[in-house]
């Protein structure tokens, strides 16, 4: 689906934020992309729709050498939803803004208003559809970008951030996205700093270092013991279930229901052995 | 001090008030946590708490806000400033946009204070110290990421040495480490006798940093008290708020029926 061969960016001369990164996403994959502030992650998915181009190396999408194509072309396979929602907003109204990208797909009017609707219920904005974006809070900007990114239903959506700012129902609420979107088989790509929220919700982890890959795999392998020290070096910290899990010799327990699996498998009159998935 | 009295609050154009009857009190050296939903009026009461709202941005304001016993109601916008400062949830709309370099958006507080280049370069490298931002000072503030534009924005306010501060989600885009530096920094400016109202989601920043903990609910504040308890009280879920993993995690293997214990002795 989506092949990333030595990867370099450089901006204007300066900073090489990506650094020479070789990936490769399956279709169907939810891969969470992993590292401190500055690592090269933003820099990183920028180029899978081709707002930005290589310094070197190469981005193939479904095949094809994005270089090749026009955004207006990798749009179509490829939905990025930003960081900062007012980048990206710009319309009228909610309804409008979540429309305007299938509607620069060229699709029927029908076509994008079922989208729509879609799209606007899966963030809870389904009542606010004749509202200005500029009167919704940050974080319901946050979840409108994200809808204009689902409305266009892409093969691929990548979620700079998504939870920032959100509260817990707004978490939740992304859960639930991540989760329709892998059941639809579609690729999800995110970046984020909240590790348990990247525990629970994606199969594969990334983790990014000055702009290279230091770590990758599934979130029981990233986040056991032994890779500790590569997460705290890129200032990370393993998500709470998997430290307890580890202080109690359960093994690898990076989600909370894997580490209270392995509780109940190691208590009195519960399964023996322990051990975390 | 910083002192809001039934503050009631209406954004210009609004039928309905956004913050209701708030009673808060932020004493010298004290920092107050902000919990609440999406909408539940956190952003606008950091507004109102700076004086902005109703001073900067209109709207209409019933009841009062005091800053070391001086009513804000009577300030100039430049007034408010050299007393209260407040540090936006989007650092992209804290940026000045006429800085060429990092350094010098974190001059621009105090020099717009009136202060001597040299207080103000001792203040820009000192904020700068505190947020380990010497890698970047010389570049451009409009090329950082979204993480380091964070920083950038409270050592910003750091430089002005306020006396009162307001953040409005301070850490929302920063790695654990930025998020502990800036509860580093914080915790030094309320030891330097600065009162800190923050608005927050990350319960487990907040359970460190402060003393006590509000919960506002449709505008108005239903939980008040230490953080723990705050952070600790059964109803916070039904409010929208995540609580501290910890207490997440301890329930979760409560609901399984294991032996909270187990977990608590892990935690130590």
């Amino acid at each position: 689906m989506i092949e990333i061969e030595e990867l370099v960016h450089v901006y204007s001369g300066e900073t090489r934020a990506v650094n020479g990164v070789s990936l490769s996403i399956g279709a169907g994959e939810a891969i969470a992309v992993v590292g401190q502030n500055g690592s090269g992650k933003s820099t990183l998915v920028r180029h899978l729709n081709g707002l930005l181009r290589p310094t070197e190396g190469r981005v193939a999408i479904d095949g094809l050498d994005a270089a090749g194509r026009r955004v207006a072309q990798l749009a179509g396979i490829v939905g990025l939803a930003f960081q900062d929602p007012d980048r990206q907003i710009f319309a009228g109204s909610v309804r409008a803004e979540a429309a305007f990208g299938p509607r620069n797909l060229g699709w029927r009017r029908d076509a994008v208003d079922a989208a729509v609707a879609e799209a606007l219920t899966a963030v809870g904005l389904a009542g606010e559809a004749e509202t200005n974006p500029y009167d919704l809070g940050y974080s319901s900007r946050k979840l409108l970008a994200l809808a204009s990114v689902l409305a266009m239903r892409t093969a691929v959506v990548v979620l700079d951030e998504p939870t920032t700012g959100q509260d817990a129902r707004g978490v939740a609420r992304l859960e639930a996205i991540v989760r329709s979107l892998r059941e639809a088989g579609r690729t999800v790509i995110a970046i984020s700093h909240d590790m348990r929220f990247v525990a629970e919700s994606f199969e594969r982890v990334v983790v990014m270092r000055l702009g290279r890959i230091v770590a990758d795999g599934s979130p029981a392998e990233v986040f056991a013991e032994r890779g500790w020290p590569v997460l705290r070096s890129t200032n990370l910290e393993p998500p709470l279930a998997a430290v307890v899990g580890a202080r109690l010799s359960l093994g690898s327990t990076p989600t909370e229901a894997s580490l209270v699996a392995a509780l109940v498998a190691g208590q009195p009159g519960g399964r023996t052995g322990g051990g975390g998935r | 001090m910083l002192e809001l009295r039934q503050a009631t609050y209406r954004y210009a154009g609004y039928a309905r008030p956004v913050v209701h009857e708030v009673d808060l009190r932020v004493d010298d050296g004290e920092i107050v946590g902000l919990v609440g939903a999406n909408d539940s009026g956190k952003s606008t009461l950091c507004l109102v708490a700076s004086g902005l709202a109703p001073a900067s941005i209109g709207g209409e304001l019933k009841g009062t806000l005091t800053l070391d016993r001086t009513p804000a109601a009577g300030l100039r916008t430049y007034q408010l400033a050299e007393r209260v400062v407040i540090g936006f949830q989007n650092p992209n709309t804290q940026r000045s946009g006429i800085a060429a370099t990092v350094f010098e958006e974190i001059a621009l507080g105090p020099i717009n204070l009136g202060l001597s280049v040299t207080e103000t370069v001792a203040r820009t490298r000192e904020a700068i110290a505190r947020l380990r931002l010497e890698p970047i000072v010389q570049q451009d503030p409009q090329r950082l990421s979204g993480g380091q534009s964070q920083l950038v924005a409270i050592a910003s306010l750091l430089a002005m040495r306020p006396r009162h501060v307001i953040l409005d989600e301070p850490t929302a885009q920063l790695d654990p480490a930025g998020t502990q530096l800036v509860g580093e920094a914080l915790h030094a400016l309320a030891a330097a006798g600065t009162s800190l109202l923050v608005a927050e989601h990350k319960t487990d920043l907040l359970e460190g940093l402060c003393d006590r903990v509000v919960a506002l609910d449709a505008g108005r504040i239903v939980l008040d008290g230490p953080a723990g308890r705050v952070l600790g009280d059964p109803g916070l879920v039904a409010l929208g708020v995540e609580p501290p993993s910890h207490v997440r995690l301890g329930r979760s293997a409560a609901a399984a029926g294991v032996d909270r214990a187990r977990i608590d002795v892990a935690l130590q």
